[in-house]
């Protein structure tokens, strides 16, 4: 596989000339971008890049001014977030977005089930089926959240939140998976649980992880974006990146003095 | 990852769940059997308190579990309970049953209809749009006078036997234990609705719709069947407040009416099925014993209940009654 991104009839995802200005700020500035099945990208960009931006702007979350996203050759531009989601383009949070009252067994469950497209029934309760039971603490186990699968989502720790997030888009059975910074906020021991949940993914999924742990970047991603100011200034390898002088200058650097403020 | 403990999980949480069921439908039972005992000659008021407590569970659906705000619900109750009175005095169906399936329907168009124009708004505007919404539907039973009876009330209504066997009587036994009986029935329903996949999708929205959309599922169209299935509830309510009292008045499509219902709720506990029961018990309860004596003195107590409620038991009586029930548990084991 090329670390280009050519082939516009291999791309799953295809992101054409995107544009989104908050006031008179560009925040994404014509940014394309192809992903195909079985990538591994890592998309980076210092503080503010507009990563996030980009990510609500493919999943509808927020609206371009220009450009057109499309998904398996379809255009979704104006297709809703649910929608979006149902053909197979799913996304994580950067601060965790769960049900605060509800356990983890019931956010997985409920994942798998609005998957199967069985979540608008009114009647019957998930415990009662079996396969989405064994479904679903195959997830939690995964993530080893099998231990609290009946407690509230508030009253777990921060870390056990990041990991449910990620059990909530695995259940989902995405084509194409955008992750926003999913190590953020979990502790340096619990991100061997997020990369073994990754590695599990199926291999022909398309995978965008944005993410500020070059460590972690490197062994993931098979292909480096990096975001400035809105725009794409770098789309190679990783074994480039660390090289390219733009990114040096853009990027890294910054990177280094975040670190040490942290 | 074995199957067997999920499969013994499944089991004993299932058989939990049944077991709830049939304690929680023997509790009102026996609560409605011992009010029958202790206040015969109150049965009127009991089934004007079942009737409400309908039209309280509905709006614990949509605001308690769905998150929705709204101050206009007692529509959907008026709904039902002109459509079926409408039906038994210009139509001649009598049949109470037809008449509360036509209460049903009628509250369910009615939730539908309305929710499309209530979930436009999201907070403070969702609850504008619910009184004017209320405000329109009572101007409009006001002004249909030869339909309504308008503000002189809709009468004429003569239900014919349950069953075609048991009479709607003077003292109000029949009308009683057909509201004890629907109660119940709708009272399982609704359990099962708010666990099911629907239900929890609907507590999801409540809690964050943003994160339910990004699992695929539809936020509007979820709470429009919310609504039409909590207009349904409400509708059947209004239906047999039509039956029992053989009357319809405006007041059953008020304001007033509405934000009574949501302080009841309120009282008893939001989000809960019970609190609703609970809270209507008591508020409609205490209502009639003490506006009997004095009305001004009502106002007093709806105050200090109120304001009792929002400071020491913020999650109503029955989220009281639960937390205390843990803490007793807690300390035993
Ligand atoms: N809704 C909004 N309204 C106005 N400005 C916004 C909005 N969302 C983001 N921005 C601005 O757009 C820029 C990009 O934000 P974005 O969250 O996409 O950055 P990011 O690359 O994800 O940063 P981080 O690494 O901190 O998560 C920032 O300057 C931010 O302040
Ligand atoms: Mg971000």
């Amino acid at each position: 596989m090329g670390p280009c991104a050519g082939a516009p009839v291999m791309s799953l995802l295809e992101v054409r000339n995107l544009r989104k200005n908050f006031g008179g700020l560009a925040v994404t500035d014509d940014v394309s971008l192809n992903l195909a099945k079985g990538d591994r990208v890592a998309l980076i960009g210092p503080n503010g890049a507009g990563k996030t931006t980009f990510v609500n702007l493919v999943t509808g979350q927020l609206k371009p001014h220009a450009g057109s996203v499309h998904l398996d050759g379809e255009d979704i531009t104006a297709a809703s977030p649910s929608r979006r989601v149902q053909a197979g383009l799913v996304r994580s949070f950067q601060v965790t977005r769960l049900f605060s009252e509800m356990t983890p067994e019931e956010h997985v469950a409920l994942a798998l089930l609005q998957k199967q497209g069985r979540s608008g029934r009114v009647f019957g309760d998930y415990r009662g089926m079996p396969a989405v039971m064994a479904e679903t603490h195959e997830i939690l186990a995964l993530l080893n959240l099998d231990g609290i699968a009946q407690q509230p989502a508030n009253s777990i720790a921060y870390g056990q939140q990041r990991l449910l997030e990620i059990a909530l888009v695995m259940a989902l059975r995405p084509k194409v998976l955008l992750l926003d910074e999913p190590a953020a906020g979990v502790p340096g021991s619990d991100t061997m649980l997020i990369e073994r949940a990754l590695e599990r993914l199926p291999g022909d999924l398309a995978v965008l992880m944005i993410d500020h742990d070059m460590d972690f970047v490197f062994r993931f991603a098979r292909r480096v974006v990096v975001l400035a100011a809105g725009a794409i200034i770098f789309d190679g390898t990783p074994a480039e990146v660390s090289r390219d002088p733009r990114v040096r200058e853009a990027y890294l650097g910054s990177y280094a003095d975040d670190r040490s403020q942290a | 990852m074995s199957d067997m403990p999920v499969n013994s999980v499944t089991t004993r949480s299932w058989q939990r769940t049944a077991l709830g069921d049939f304690w929680a439908v023997a509790a009102v039972a026996l609560v409605a059997g011992a009010l029958f005992l202790l206040f015969p000659t109150n049965l009127a008021l009991l089934t004007r308190i079942i009737a409400v407590m309908l039209l309280v569970l509905s709006l614990d659906l949509v605001t308690g579990f769905s998150g929705v705000a709204t101050l206009g619900h007692a529509t959907l109750f008026g709904a039902g309970a002109y459509a079926a009175g409408i039906f038994a005095a210009r139509f001649g169906v009598t049949d109470p049953l037809l008449m509360l399936a036509i209460g049903a329907v009628a509250g369910a168009l009615a939730g539908a209809v309305t929710s499309l124009v209530i979930l436009r708004g999201h907070g403070l505007s969702q609850l504008v749009l619910s009184i004017a919404v209320v405000s329109l539907a009572h101007e409009a039973a006001n002004k249909l006078s030869a339909w309504t009876g308008g503000s002189d009330g809709l009468s004429g209504i003569a239900p014919s036997p349950l069953f075609g066997l048991f009479r709607f009587d003077l003292f109000g036994r029949t009308a009683f234990f057909m509201a004890v009986g629907l109660l119940l029935v709708v009272f399982v329903v609704l359990r099962i609705v708010v666990r099911s996949p629907f239900g929890m999708l609907c507590r999801g929205i409540k809690q964050d719709p943003v994160r339910v959309r990004a699992m695929g599922a539809p936020v509007y169209f979820t709470l429009v069947k919310m609504y039409a299935i909590a207009g349904a509830v409400a509708g059947l309510g209004g239906a047999l407040s039509a039956i029992a009292t053989k009357v319809v008045g405006l007041d059953s499509l008020s304001f007033t009416t509405s934000a009574e219902a949501l302080v009841m709720l309120v009282v008893g506990g939001t989000g809960k099925l019970f609190g609703a029961l609970v809270g209507t018990l008591v508020f409609v309860w205490f209502e009639d014993r003490v506006s009997a004596i004095n009305p001004f003195h009502w106002l007093t107590i709806i105050g200090v209940l109120l304001i009792g409620v929002v400071l020491f038991a913020p999650k109503g009586l029955v989220g009281a009654a639960e937390s205390l029930w843990a803490r007793v548990r807690g300390r035993r084991s």
